[in-house]
């Protein structure tokens, strides 16, 4: 396995940048909506080696900055119920909600374990009969297949105490929301390579159809990524504006069917709230009336507080691409990964995170 | 002697003495610890004395490569040798849990001795204590270790010097990899080795071949990453990196992917990185190749002028970015 040949290759990214430069005149905004493609860009300096006329921006890619403060605070109100171990993936821990965080409720005495997969979460509850078993599901069309197996095997496996608080959030009108936000200036989407493998092109066909932004969805490696730009540059250029695939070793048009079925079958389409964005129509996934008795919501009575917004903190902003890392106040002053403030800075997938760790913009 | 460890070994009563006796005496075999005296008594050389001392607290005991014996010998012995000393003596403190296999124990003590008299250390005095099931994980040691300055040599981090090659002694990331390729959930087939070796031999052949070297450093917990920004911060300069001189294995990038680790962050246990002034880099990076555990050694970067204490890299794109370091842990119990 030679991991600096192909996708990383210097060479073939040598002359894709030497095509983007050449190919590229009229000033472009690019933005990419997926945490590991702001990691990516980041930790390989791309955005350094981009021409004058081309600026990458960081949209809401990472699904733990876009969850909202009410969702965190709803998990920290479930991790108080007695006799319930609330189950998350470890990068929730840290986000700082209204009051408090699931880091700090842990160390208070709540019964908080970070699994590496819901099937985890589902064995902690087979071990502990005595426990109620809360996982918090996070996460884009990614994730969310693999916990909708773990729903229907719980449910098929009749485990009465295991549940879920389904928090996901699907990719496509979320972009719609962008597009048709004044304040975000955006020409063109790196669409989400992982996300894609489950949903295809067909959900994003409107941002080039009804929107005219060239869209291209896009693999991980520094080459995929250069070669996304590439194509988009090339559409812009030449006036089109298409849904293309730059990332065909993975993605297929048509998506998964399989996992796009286990989605359909366990969730249906919510309403969802976004940090920075607000609500979008039917971009959450809600647990079906079938399973409603695996839906955490629907098992416990809980009360969260009021929601507080941070101070002073901009990752609403820094979501949207309308305020660059940097740019916030708190930025690598306040705000920094050991003391981090919003979520776009706690998260390794933030966008603020990346700017942080791979460049020294912001600090003196 | 039992099969395994009881509350009573660690008693100070007769079976703690015939575990002392019959495991540690024996195989450590040192003229000061068969005395069996509270306390080691020795000859030091005249000199400046150079002491550290470190914890190991690693799961698994046994991993591919090494155990915690060897780290525990070797972390030690590296951390007195990053100071240009010669180390000389060890003490060694056992905190055993309660059932504890004693052959376990044994293979732990005789990979201690071997570490240890191949770093030409020796371990002159010890102590033992037992807790109860489920308070432990096995075994935990302690060793502090004492070394001798030679005449002449004079090391720090804040040393560095814009100009000053960065000599990195092989491949990053295989101890760490090692371990965590061990662990329940994340099992992958590699055959990745733990490096943990004793560097002293490799720091004394770099520095009679360049005796102006700045500083050396082994970059364990934080890796690559947390040594440089130490070193960058305390000279108040700058360092960049070349990602593609870097010597990282191939099925440690690939297992670096597939966790999502950042091969900069990964621990390190038998490599060093040195500092030394340009002119005398090639000569230091000879004698690093010459030494034992040097032969894939090479010279990663340089240090420039700038404040901020900050480490680039300069990556095989031709981009320049910051190496931070590690934020919060990326898996406990690895040393």
């Amino acid at each position: 396995m030679d991991l600096n040949t192909g996708f990383r290759d210097p060479e073939v990214a040598k002359r894709l940048i030497d095509s983007i430069a050449a190919t590229s005149r009229t000033p472009v905004k690019i933005m990419e909506v997926c945490g590991t493609h702001t990691v990516a860009i980041a930790k390989n300096g791309l955005r350094e080696v981009m021409p004058d006329s081309i600026t990458l921006l960081s949209g809401p890619g990472c699904p733990v900055c876009v969850t909202a403060n009410r969702d965190i605070d709803t998990a920290i109100e479930f991790g108080r119920v007695p006799g319930v171990v609330l189950a998350t993936f470890g990068d929730m821990m840290k986000v700082p909600g209204s009051y408090s965080s699931l880091a700090r409720e842990k160390a208070d005495g709540r019964d908080i374990r970070v699994v590496y997969s819901p099937l985890d979460a589902l064995r902690i509850a087979a071990d502990e009969p005595d426990k109620q078993v809360v996982f918090l599901g996070v996460g884009f069309e990614t994730t969310a297949p693999t916990i909708a197996s773990v729903i229907r095997q719980a449910k098929l496996q009749e485990v009465g105490n295991f549940s879920v608080h389904s928090v996901h959030k699907t990719v496509p009108e979320a972009l719609r929301a962008l597009v048709n936000d004044p304040e975000v200036k955006v020409n063109a989407f790196i669409l989400p390579g992982h996300v894609s493998v489950i949903i295809g092109l067909e959900p994003y066909r409107f941002l080039a159809s009804e929107f005219g932004v060239p869209s291209v969805i896009t693999g991980f490696e520094p080459v995929d990524i250069l070669q996304g730009i590439h194509m988009i540059v090339q559409q812009f250029e030449s006036g089109r504006a298409e849904v293309e695939i730059a990332y065909k070793r993975s993605v297929a048009p048509e998506g998964n069917p399989a996992a796009l079925a286990i989605l359909e079958q366990v969730f249906e389409p919510a309403d969802a709230d976004w940090r920075g964005i607000g609500v979008i129509p039917g971009t959450g996934l809600a647990i079906r009336e079938e399973y409603a008795d695996l839906d955490a919501a629907k098992r416990f009575q809980i009360d969260p507080p009021e929601v507080k917004e941070i101070a002073g903190c901009q990752c609403g902003d820094v979501l949207r691409g309308v305020v660059l890392p940097f740019e916030c106040r708190l930025f690598a002053k306040s705000c920094t990964p050991e003391h981090p403030i919003g979520p776009c800075m706690v998260s390794s997938e933030g966008s603020c995170a990346a700017y942080y760790r791979f460049t020294d913009y912001g600090r003196s | 002697m039992q099969d395994r460890i009881l509350l009573a070994h660690g008693s100070g009563g007769t079976m703690m003495r015939e575990l002392i006796e019959e495991l540690f005496v024996a195989e450590f075999g040192d003229e000061a610890l068969r005395r069996m005296d509270d306390a080691a008594s020795f000859e030091l050389p005249a000199g400046r004395a150079a002491m550290s001392t470190d914890t190991y607290v690693v799961s698994p005991l046994f991993f591919p490569g090494a155990d915690i014996g060897r780290l525990a010998v070797c972390g030690t012995v590296n951390d007195i040798a990053t100071s240009g000393a010669t180390p000389m003596f060890l003490s060694v403190g056992f905190v055993l849990e309660e059932g504890l296999p004693v052959e376990d124990l044994r293979r732990i003590v005789v990979s201690m001795r071997e570490a240890a008299s191949e770093a030409g250390v020796r371990i002159v005095t010890g102590d033992t204590k037992v807790v109860d099931k489920g308070h432990g994980d096995g075994v935990y040691i302690n060793t502090a270790g004492l070394g001798v300055i030679p005449d002449g040599i004079d090391l720090s981090g804040s040393y560095a010097k814009p100009g000053d090659k960065i000599l990195l002694s092989g491949t990053l990331g295989d101890h760490g990899i090692a371990v965590v390729s061990t662990r329940e959930g994340l099992s992958f087939s590699t055959d990745i080795l733990s490096d943990a070796a004793p560097l002293s031999a490799m720091v004394a052949a770099v520095l009679d071949a360049a005796p102006d070297a700045r500083c050396f450093r082994d970059p364990t917990r934080g890796g690559l990453s947390s040594a440089l920004n130490e070193i960058a911060s305390a000279s108040g300069v700058c360092v960049v990196v070349d990602e593609a001189s870097v010597p990282v294995r191939d099925q440690v990038r690939g297992a670096c992917e597939m966790l999502g680790y950042d091969v900069f962050h990964v621990a390190n246990e038998g490599k060093m990185l040195a500092v030394v002034p340009a002119d005398g880099a090639d000569a230091a990076l000879g004698a690093m190749r010459g030494a034992p555990y040097g032969e894939d050694a090479q010279i990663i970067g340089e240090v420039i002028e700038g404040t901020g204490g900050r480490v680039y890299v300069d990556t095989v794109f031709g981009a320049r970015r910051i190496m931070d370091m590690l934020v919060g842990e990326q898996l406990p119990r690895i040393c």
